[in-house]
């Protein structure tokens, strides 16, 4: 029963099935800090429209279970819509999975974000303003760079719980490492050992969470505004 | 030199005026109007009218919440006014916007807590203005940040972070930093108020050599030594009203007004 053959016996595609995994957790990364931040720019802002927007959207977003931002994305845009990103189903069903996991994640990042807004004193706002820095100037030069040092761990946390996540966009046809290790087990060569399996595969999730934990650990500590 | 008491009736600048002379010339710099401000039910600004002629330095003192921190707020609208209007060089405050990013740029405004910004170093903070707002170029922006550092004498503090400057150093970087805009006028609110006995003189030192200098400042200070030393007038504010305006040795020895006279006893006596 404990017998890690079967694990090692298919670790070339459970190998590639985490490259997947770090191609999605990677991309989605950089996205969802993006759409975070223009979502916390929003929720910020002296316009109400744009204020009203943001905090739709993470209304909606943060209240939808993420299995159905990516049916909707995979299933409802890309298939039925046929909005596909490219001709090749794979790459297009790549480009829905981190779109669909960043819309989702950057509704996290926005929150986490404006939490750090708030660490930043009126103050320093208010001295920007009168030197002459426009809003958006002056978020963009002084308020957000300190919200961002003082979210970083907070944000590594945002940041491992969506590349866990990425395990749901089996459910948007992506082929990542859980999906891989579901078609394994349904190999009908498949005999035991399906415990060994997903504990390997839970090691190799360990693997890329650690790290990433520690480094925002690490960076928080370095990047820390002293006040 | 005292005869610039309030009257409305100054060589406004219009529409009428397009080429501003730069802040010179015998028309006031700032000019207050009939300013109101509520917060909520609380009346803090009542009819407020202040004028203040090119490098003149006006004192503003008063009691705690009489309205002069929101005074200084509503001359550069980091507070809007409820009505009235607010001049600066013959313009009146924008609402919004670029426009108002603008006009604020021209006036400098020193902060009782120092605010510099904490995650750039002195010399950053003294230069972003000046290339980001004035589109000034870097090397010549650093050049300039360096001369006004060596004024306030932190010269050698340039590459540090704020936290790591006392008090007093920081409220003349953040001094350093206002000058960089090369301002028009001048706010100081309380700016010596937040700091440790021994660092008060070397902020107001600077404020003296400025004054002297010919900067037009609005200061909000109980430092009746400055007040002496560089002011043409004292303003004493209380309970959102102008209660009495004065030439410094008269205010502080002969105060018309029995709430000044009142009110100078409490802190003569402290
Ligand atoms: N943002 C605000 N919201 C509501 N009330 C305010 C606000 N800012 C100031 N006030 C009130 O307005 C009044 C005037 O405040 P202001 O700060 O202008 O007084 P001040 O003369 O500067 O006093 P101090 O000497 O304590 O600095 C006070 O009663 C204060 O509580
Ligand atoms: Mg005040």
């Amino acid at each position: 029963m404990f017998d890690f053959g079967p694990f090692f016996d298919n670790i070339g595609e459970i190998l590639d099935g985490f490259w997947a995994t770090i191609r999605l957790a990677a991309a989605a990364a950089v996205l969802s800090l993006i759409i975070g931040t223009i979502l916390a720019s929003f929720r910020v802002s002296p316009v109400p429209v744009l204020r009203a927007f943001g905090t739709s959207y993470v209304n909606i977003v943060r209240n939808t279970p993420l299995t159905l931002v990516l049916l909707m994305c995979s299933l409802g845009l890309n298939d039925i819509l046929a909005l596909k990103f490219s001709d090749n189903s794979s790459t297009t069903y790549y480009w829905w999975a981190v779109l669909g996991l960043s819309a989702y994640t950057g509704a996290f990042v926005c929150e986490t974000l404006r939490a750090g807004i708030n660490t930043v004193p009126l103050g320093q706002a208010e001295a920007a303003r009168s030197i002459g820095l426009t809003f958006f100037q002056s978020l963009r030069m002084i308020i957000l760079p300190q919200a961002f040092r003082s979210i970083i761990a907070p944000m590594g946390s945002v940041l491992i719980a969506m590349i866990k996540n990425t395990t749901v966009a089996a459910a948007a046809s992506y082929a990542e490492v859980a999906l891989v290790t579901k078609t394994i087990v349904d190999k009908p060569s498949f005999a035991s050992g399906v415990i060994p399996l997903f504990l390997g595969v839970a090691v190799g999730f360990l693997i890329l969470t650690l790290p990433t934990g520690y480094f925002f650990g690490w960076l928080a500590k370095r990047m820390a505004v002293a006040r | 030199m005292t005869d610039s008491e309030g009257g409305p009736d100054l060589t406004k600048g219009g529409p009428e005026d397009p080429i501003e002379p730069a802040a010179s010339g015998d028309r006031p710099l700032v000019v207050v109007e009939n300013v109101n401000k509520h917060f909520g039910e609380l009346h803090v600004l009542k009819n407020i009218n202040l004028t203040v002629d090119p490098g003149e330095v006006v004192v503003v003192i008063g009691p705690s919440g009489g309205g002069k921190s929101t005074l200084c707020r509503a001359i550069n609208r980091l507070e809007p006014i409820d009505d009235g209007t607010i001049l600066l060089d013959g313009k009146e405050l924008p609402k919004e916007g670029k426009e108002l990013a603008k006009l604020r740029a021209d006036v400098g405004m020193v902060f009782q807590s120092f605010n510099l910004f904490a995650h750039k170093t002195i010399l950053d903070n003294v230069t972003l203005g000046p290339i980001k707002v004035r589109k000034q170029g870097k090397q010549e922006s650093e050049k300039q940040a360096m001369e006004l550092l060596d004024r306030v004498g932190i010269a050698n503090q340039a590459h540090k972070y704020p936290a790591q400057l006392s008090g007093g150093q920081q409220q003349r970087a953040a001094i350093a930093r206002s000058l960089a805009m090369r301002p028009k006028v001048m706010l100081f609110d309380e700016p010596t108020s937040a700091l440790d006995p021994e660092m008060v003189n070397e902020v107001l030192d600077v404020m003296t050599g400025l004054a002297r200098e010919g900067m037009t400042m609005i200061v909000v200070t109980h430092e009746m030594g400055f007040a002496r030393r560089a002011a043409r007038k004292v303003v004493f504010m209380a309970d959102g009203q102008i209660v009495e305006e004065n030439t410094p040795d008269e205010f502080f020895t002969n105060a018309r007004t029995e709430r000044a006279k009142d009110f100078l006893s409490k802190i003569l006596t402290h």
